[in-house]
């Protein structure tokens, strides 16, 4: 549905997507992800036509951004980082409007109008102006805009930024209702956001194209071995939080105990298993047993920094570590056909 | 045409649903209305003196009220048409709606005749309230109305070419108050330029007044249709609306 061949886009000084490839199916949700300033904005709005590209050529359902633009507008749904909506115009009169801009008019509008108000939860605020709306409200017009033609491709530009938790799972769960009948591409510089609506990954950083993968395989190179962070305490006294490590060491499957805290008769450590064992419960049952509390036991999540960490070497060899080979059995899986 | 008009409708709306519209039109009533008592109270005292002297002086209303009202209105005409086209383009780009026109199956041109079109539209519901007072010439006076159609036609294209330009300056900032004060100074400078015709017969002073917008207006203001005034307007009009295509343009090769 999308084919990206060696985009480029230079401003004046700099290089914002540096040759990046990638194809995107029918009715995948892929997500893009990267930091702030690595390129996401800038490749996204040269696949809605907004921007030219340097070099390199796009292509939305088989038509060129540059070639044949109006063919390509017509089939994308864009929602960029700020909800592009009208302050005074009332929620039901801009998707109107909108619906109109992209060609649609009489009573087919109307009743879509009505449909998309309604799969965005909006329907109750039809009649109020969108400039009084909460944030969370006009991020959902600006969904509701960027589906209102019934668009092959939905690009959406960091749709849960700026969002209460609440709104953020809404919004995902919207988004995950989309896919199907839309592919979808979205951008965030939030890992979670990824495991949690995507189904491929594209990470971007520096303007380059660092992993194609799935959500699946880019978390088990991302984490490898399990890791898990407990706090315990002791139950009479003070306790000697060495003596806590040794025996958790001790434990099957651990390759790895760290000590984080230690304060008053509490003491917090990180531990990583070998790969692919499991060691929870036995952590949980050693600890009990040895006549300690239990305090807390949870994964540890991996953030996106430790990811791109990983995937792209530590800050000094960065630059060396982007282009190294990614394993070729998860490139394998990964590509997106 | 049929986005030109989904734009134009989206943009007069937005005139008329903000404070900006009524604004202007209150504004251009009260400040016609006080150029037209001022204008009937003179031609009064004229005639009065004429009757009183004993000889009979042609009076006529088409030359001692409507020609210089026309003429009033074109100049401030100027002060008000910055106000209109100001946010055309300034207010898109600041709150990225921009973004979604520019993504839309919809071409630039068609884009920027809707808004230039609502620009003017707003100007003509202006002229409208001077045509209020109008009237009254016409229940109590007999004038003939052919001039003024053809000074209306004339105001119209005048405030064409400079919302035009107005236009244009909009799309170069995301400032509203920048891209007003811009197109002002513009107008003005285009108002000015005839000034050293006044006491100058040399080729220059010739050629800066031919490019003042306030000369090629004084055919109209008279009820003459002269084609050359007319092709100065209407080129003023494609002038503006190129150099905004233009700029829509570069604003994508480089944002």
């Amino acid at each position: 549905m999308i084919k990206v061949q060696g985009l480029t886009k230079r401003y004046a000084r700099t290089l914002a997507v540096d040759h990046i490839s990638f194809e995107v199916t029918k009715g995948q949700i892929v997500g893009f992800l990267g930091p702030n300033g690595a390129g996401k904005t800038t490749t996204m709005r040269i696949l809605t036509c907004f921007l030219p590209p340097s070099e390199g050529t796009a292509t939305v359902a088989g038509f060129d951004v540059l070639e044949q633009p109006m063919e390509v507008k017509k089939r994308i749904g864009y929602l960029p980082e700020t909800p592009p909506v009208y302050q005074e115009m009332e929620v039901q009169e801009y998707l109107t409007f909108v619906g109109r801009l992209k060609g649609m008019s009489g009573a087919s509008l109307a009743k879509r109008v009505t449909e998309v108000a309604e799969r965005c939860a909006v329907a109750d605020v039809r009649a109020k102006l969108i400039g009084k709306l909460s944030k969370g409200y006009r991020q959902r017009v600006g969904l509701a805009q960027a589906i209102i033609h019934n668009p092959d491709v939905l690009i959406l530009d960091e749709p849960t930024a700026g969002l209460d938790p609440k709104q953020i799972i809404e919004t995902r769960d919207l988004i995950r209702s989309l896919a199907g009948d839309h592919t979808i591409i979205l951008s965030t510089h939030i890992l979670p956001e990824v495991e949690q609506t995507c189904e491929q990954v594209l990470i971007i950083n520096k303007g380059k194209l660092v992993a194609t993968d799935s959500v699946h395989n880019l978390q088990a190179r991302a984490r490898g071995a399990e890791s898990v962070v407990l706090e315990v305490e002791g139950r009479s006294g003070v306790i000697d939080s060495q003596t806590i490590q040794h025996r958790l060491e001790t434990v099957n499957g651990v390759s790895r105990v760290v000590l984080k805290d230690s304060r008053d008769n509490r003491s917090v450590f990180e531990v990583e298993s070998l790969k692919d064992r499991f060691i929870r419960g036995d952590l949980a049952r050693a600890i009990v047993e040895s006549g300690w509390n239990l305090n807390e036991l949870r994964p540890s999540a991996m953030s996106l920094e430790e990811v791109f960490l990983q995937l792209t070497g530590a800050e000094k060899t960065s630059d060396e570590k982007i282009d190294a080979p990614v394993p070729a059995e998860t490139v394998a899986q990964g590509e997106i056909q | 045409m049929r986005n030109v008009w989904v734009i134009c409708r989206k943009e007069l709306n937005s005139y008329f649903v903000s404070p900006v519209a009524y604004l202007l039109l209150t504004m251009f009533a009260i400040i016609f209305g006080f150029f037209f008592w001022n204008a009937v109270q003179y031609f009064n005292a004229a005639s009065l003196q004429s009757q009183m002297s004993g000889q009979a002086m042609p009076m006529s209303v088409n030359e001692y009220v409507i020609r210089p009202l026309l003429s009033n209105i074109s100049v401030v005409g100027l002060f008000f048409i910055p106000m209109i086209s100001m946010r055309l383009f300034a207010e898109e780009k600041r709150m990225g709606t921009i973004e979604l026109l520019a993504t839309s199956p919809i071409h630039d041109v068609e884009i920027i005749i809707g808004k230039w079109l609502a620009a003017l539209m707003l100007y003509g519901v202006m002229l409208l309230f001077s045509a209020v007072n109008f009237a009254f010439l016409f229940r109590y006076g007999n004038p003939d109305w052919k001039p003024l159609a053809i000074g209306y036609l004339g105001l119209l294209l005048q405030a064409g070419g400079l919302l035009a330009i107005g236009t244009f300056i909009s799309t170069l900032t995301k400032n509203q108050i920048i891209a007003g004060a811009a197109t002002f100074g513009v107008c003005l400078l285009l108002w000015v330029l005839e000034w050293p015709a006044g006491s100058d017969t040399a080729t220059w002073a010739k050629v800066l007044a031919y490019m003042s917008v306030i000369t090629h207006f004084d055919s109209f203001s008279k009820g003459v249709l002269d084609t050359k005034d007319a092709v100065f307007y209407i080129s003023l009009i494609f002038v503006g609306l190129f150099l905004t295509s233009r700029s829509m343009e570069s604003l994508r090769w480089r944002s």
